[in-house]
């Protein structure tokens, strides 16, 4: 079963926190990684740039509506996901307790409906 | 066995079989929901079938066979995206004859730990174990949480199609995750006997001690477990019909001598933990009441060191009023009433110890016994404090007055 680890968090800089805490933050996305390819349940991954660098599309009564900024305004950010692919919520659970933001913000596990495969879309599960 | 107790036992057994069922035809999909409809439907076919070719030798298995051809049958439909017509399940040819009940097998502990999964909302966990263990209906689970069926029902499929959406697990978590996901399934099992504590052996209490002495024995060697089969089994001991008494001015001799000796006999398993946990402590102190029957007394000092020890362990409100309460008994209502706990506000067990500690001290409880009467959900215990505050407002005189130390 595919779970999206939804990687929320306060948008932080080497201004703000100090470069020491942002390279210790890279060191561990970087291990995290490592140690999820390792267990072989890794599907993608994926850390986004500063939600200040984000644009949001609508199309209302037929207009596309692009606007400057994230979908929604708020303390924490999307800030990255991880697709794994694992037998239960109980093991996603497992790999999430060990996503590094959890530390810092909040890991959402959102099991996946349907996805891609060669351009063709199938069930998860 | 009198006849209400043949019939008690019969619905424990469907009980039984009811909850085996659904672990088993559940576990491999996650989906309660469809292992309900299939279990419902199979019990249908039985109704049509039984009567006319005899009930099968191993009824368990004849249904979970049924249940799981029509388990297929829809999953076959869903997956050609076509009605199929139900096959004949050739049902009258029972094909477990020979099989024994007992080893078709059980997942209830798994589903127990489904109910009570982290991911589950805590408020519907309870509600869950008595529908998918017990098979009660949505109706008779929204009576007993004061909620209309209607909205019961809605937060029961709500939490089931998460079970299935979110792939929680039908699985025993392992000995590192045990201690933080067992306090969870203890606690809803809990929430069933705390709901319907007054009531007797044939309500949900009664249930709850079911649930209780299951989960222990699935588990087979956990002291909380049976700590809380214990707990909830020397409660029902002390379960009356009529009106509501409280537990000091209660006729031990009415007590149900049977059920306390098991109850006793669970705490005794619980006793090999090394240092006791909450519930533990709560069976002990119930067994300490308990053993009024045999010696006509009720030991306070024993009280008083167990609530000290839980008050230690699980500080809750209830546990500090209850020790509150025995402190007035041993040292002087004065005493217990400068132990009581500040800041409670509509705490009704506080109002209540509250009342009784006045009385007994021969100052004025008539305010206390009021707010203790309008916060009291059950009617009988309302009637009885507002007869216990009149009682006093027309003598002005300390009587003897008692309390609940649950």
């Amino acid at each position: 079963m595919r779970y999206t680890l939804l990687l929320h968090y306060p948008e932080e800089s080497a201004e703000t926190i100090g470069a020491d805490a942002i390279a210790q933050g890279m060191e561990a996305f970087a291990s995290y990684a490592a140690t999820l390819q390792a267990a072989r349940v890794l599907v993608a991954a994926e850390v986004l740039q500063p939600s200040v660098s984000s644009t949001t599309v609508r199309v209302r009564d037929g207009v596309l509506r692009v606007q400057d900024g994230p979908f929604a305004d708020t303390k924490d950010q999307l800030g990255g996901t991880i697709v794994i692919d694992v037998p239960d919520l109980d093991a996603a659970i497992e790999w999430a307790r060990q996503a590094p933001p959890v530390q810092w913000g909040a890991v959402e596990i959102r099991p996946g409906a349907t996805h891609t495969v060669e351009g063709v879309w199938v069930a998860n599960g | 066995m009198s006849h209400p107790d043949a019939q008690a036992a019969a619905e424990r057994a469907a009980r039984a079989s009811y909850g085996r069922l659904i672990s088993l035809l559940a576990a491999p999909t996650r989906d309660l929901a469809s292992a309900e409809d299939a279990l419902s439907g199979a019990f249908e076919e039985a109704l049509r079938r039984w009567p006319e070719v005899g009930v099968p030798t191993n009824p368990e298995g004849w249904l979970l066979t049924v249940a799981r051809n029509r388990q297929r049958d829809v999953w076959r439909s869903a997956a050609t995206r076509r009605s199929v017509p139900l096959e004949d399940h050739g049902a009258a040819v029972d094909p477990f004859a020979d099989l024994d009940a007992l080893t078709i097998g059980d997942r209830r502990l798994e589903l127990l730990f489904v109910c009570a999964h982290p991911a589950i909302d805590e408020s519907v966990r309870a509600p869950l174990m008595l529908q998918t263990v017990l098979g009660f209906d949505a109706a008779q689970i929204g009576r007993a949480f004061a909620v209309p069926a209607a909205t019961m029902a809605q937060r029961l499929v709500r939490a089931k199609r998460r079970i299935r959406d979110a792939g929680i697990p039908f699985a025993v978590p392992d000995r590192r995750l045990m201690p933080e996901r067992l306090p969870a399934v203890l606690e809803a099992v809990y929430g069933c006997a705390a709901l319907s504590w007054r009531g007797g052996r044939d309500t949900l209490a009664g249930e709850a001690r079911y649930l209780a002495v299951t989960l222990a024995t699935l588990l087979g060697d956990e002291p909380e477990a049976w700590s809380l089969a214990a707990l909830t089994t020397l409660t029902l001991a002390r379960r009356a019909d009529g009106g509501f008494v409280p537990l000091d001015e209660q006729d031990a001799t009415g007590w149900d001598e049977d059920l306390i000796a098991e109850g006793e006999s669970y705490l005794r398993r619980a006793r090999s933990a090394a240092r006791p946990g909450r519930f533990q402590l709560e069976a002990a102190i119930q067994a300490v009441h308990c053993e009024r029957r045999r010696t006509g007394a009720t030991s306070w000092a024993s009280l008083r060191t167990l609530y000290a020890a839980l008050l230690a362990t699980a500080p809750t409100l209830g546990a500090q009023v209850a020790s509150a309460v025995v402190t007035g008994r041993i040292d002087g209502p004065d005493a217990g009433l400068a132990a009581l706990p500040t800041a409670v506000d509509d705490f009704q067990p506080y109002w209540a110890a509250r009342a009784d500690l006045l009385a007994r001290a021969g100052r004025d409880a008539t305010e206390a016994y009021r707010r203790a009467a309008d916060l009291a959900a059950d009617p009988a215990v309302a009637g009885f404090l507002r007869r216990r505050g009149e009682a006093r407002t027309g003598t002005g005189t300390p009587s003897r007055h008692g309390t609940e130390h649950t």
